[in-house]
């Protein structure tokens, strides 16, 4: 008999895999040392407490950079800045191009046609070399500036995939269903299509912010990012280049807090998946 | 008594060539209206005008009287009010016509409350869609509220789809081949839910199938449809009992060399 009540559990938990626990643990840790710099910091960034280029040691677990300044507070406060870029350029690229993408949605064909086109040409740029474009049309360089370019340069790409997302989804009886019992269009975005999507989407904002922190830290390394002295792991690894040979650590320190924080965003990316969407769930 | 749908000399085309031609039908309340005819012969096509929602690209002509609206030519906006009070739609697969992501509960509630503003009056949602899944016989409502579309069984997640047709209270009921996707048992029940509640609601039916027996157990009047024309209707007896049109008689005799088959086999 089909109609019989299949034996679920109660409710399916959330079975939380080791590498999204690796990678939540990678992100919480950079966030814990950027909210420290807030209200403390092991030395004060801008003074010079130490020899030049010294290696690491107890007093300077990073050792310091060629004006004797302790480098594992600057890489603390490269953390926040990084994340600050992350988090404000994803939130404009998802306000951009989560609108762009479903007003192209439901539009009408023609519309549909031009905002898909002007999309390609857009994401056909590559990201960096458009944030560079908006940098340099801007009056200077600064976080902000950096922050609206990597959000502008990102918001073709969240655009394209809502705009995908949200057609699939258009597509489906459900949406036929309620239309015919009369939901408008804004009710359809709200109850069914943005539920629908969210969980590719919030997927896709964990790479794109990724995605931020290392453009911020190639903008920043082309002097196009925030100014000195923030101290950006761009510019970090910038300074360090010249003395690579005699003072390795000084590019070791911040590459290694770069990739551990883009790893843990993809592998936090990956589990959120599993989080949002309750068909993958596990029993 | 007035009819709650009447098409007469509906044409809808696309791109100039015609997909359904002259077709004209009506459901008049309490009465159950079959429509059948073969894949692609236009039969979800005259439904989906019926509502006003053809897919891009096609255009309708002749006439839809929709609760006395005339729903061709008229703006979407118009229309859109007769939707969910005046005509509600059940669809052929049930997973596809459920919210993958929301609580069968909270699909209903939605419906329910959608209903409800409309009229303006003030319901308590939750008893409201209890009573409902008990209406369509869904085992255990206040545990199955909680479940998730993919964690029902077929028969299940139909029954949840009538559930949220008959919260729009409509006069008119539409069933796109409703029971096409069930296995054999459950499609007779879910048929003697539909006749059920058709009948107690007293609202109309318009059932859309390509399957013959079901049809014939379904509805009382037929209308059958081949490459987008009507070829005959009538009274289910008379259509079936004796078929004028050869395509017609050939539908019968296939399903009645089916069941000698069967019977043979027994």
């Amino acid at each position: 008999m089909s109609d019989a009540t299949p034996a679920f559990a109660p409710l399916p938990r959330l079975r939380l895999t080791p590498a999204f626990l690796i990678g939540a643990t990678l992100v919480g840790l950079h966030v814990v040392v950027g909210l420290l710099t807030l209200i403390w910091t092991p030395y004060d960034p801008t003074a010079m407490t130490g020899g030049r280029l010294a290696p690491p040691s107890l007093a300077h677990w990073a050792g310091t950079d060629r004006l004797g300044r302790d480098l594992f507070t600057e890489i603390m406060i490269g953390a926040r800045i990084a994340l600050s870029v992350g988090i404000g350029a994803v939130a404009i690229a998802a306000a951009i191009g989560v609108t762009v993408g479903l007003l192209a949605a439901f539009a009408s064909r023609a519309v549909d046609d031009v905002l898909a086109a002007t999309l390609d040409i857009l994401i056909a740029f590559p990201t960096l070399l458009l944030a560079m474009l908006i940098v340099a049309a801007s009056d200077g360089a600064s976080l902000g500036t950096a922050i609206l370019a990597i959000g502008i340069a990102a918001s073709s790409i969240v655009a394209r995939l809502t705009r995908i997302l949200a057609r699939r989804v258009l597509a489906m009886d459900y949406i036929t269903a309620a239309r015919v019992s009369g939901t408008g269009w804004l009710g359809i975005v709200r109850i069914h299509v943005l539920p629908n999507i969210w969980p590719t989407l919030i997927v896709n904002f964990a790479l794109q912010f990724g995605l931020a922190v290392i453009a911020e830290a190639s903008l920043s390394y082309l002097g196009l990012g925030a100014p000195p002295p923030n101290a950006s792991w761009g510019r970090l690894l910038q300074e360090a280049q010249a003395t690579v040979y005699t003072a390795p650590f000084g590019a070791i320190a911040p590459g290694i807090a770069l990739v551990s924080l883009v790893i843990g965003l993809n592998l936090f990316a990956d589990g959120l998946r599993d989080v949002a969407d309750p068909t993958r769930r596990r029993r | 008594m007035a009819d709650l749908l009447t098409i007469e000399n509906l044409t809808i085309r696309h791109v100039g060539r015609p997909l359904v031609s002259d077709v004209s039908l009506s459901v008049a309340a309490g009465e159950r209206v079959g429509l059948i005819g073969e894949s692609g012969s236009g039969k979800s096509l005259t439904a989906l005008a019926a509502i006003g929602l053809l897919p891009d690209g096609m255009t309708a002509s002749g006439s839809i009287r929709l609760s006395d609206r005339e729903v061709i030519g008229s703006a979407d906006r118009d229309v859109a009010g007769l939707r969910g009070t005046a005509v509600a739609t059940i669809f052929q697969e049930p997973l596809t016509a459920l919210d993958p992501l929301m609580r069968i509960g909270k699909q209903i509630a939605e419906a329910v409350r959608r209903r409800a503003h409309r009229d303006g009056r003030s319901v308590d949602v939750q008893a409201e869609v209890l009573g409902l899944m008990v209406r369509v016989a869904l085992p255990d409502p206040a545990r199955l509220a909680r479940a998730y579309p993919h964690e029902m069984s077929g028969g299940q997640r139909q029954r949840a789809a009538i559930a949220m047709a008959l919260a729009c209270r409509p006069s008119l009921l539409i069933a796109d081949e409703p029971t096409t996707a069930l296995d054999v048992t459950t499609q007779a029940e879910v048929l003697t839910l539909l006749e059920t509640l058709v009948r107690e609601e007293n609202m109309g039916l318009l059932f859309i199938s390509h399957d013959l027996p079901v049809v014939g157990t379904a509805v009382d009047r037929v209308v059958v449809l081949r490459a987008g024309e009507m070829v005959e209707q009538g009274p289910i007896a008379e259509v079936f009992g004796r078929p004028r049109h050869p395509y017609t008689l050939g539908l019968v005799e296939a399903a009645r060399a089916f069941d000698q088959a069967i019977g043979a086999a027994l």
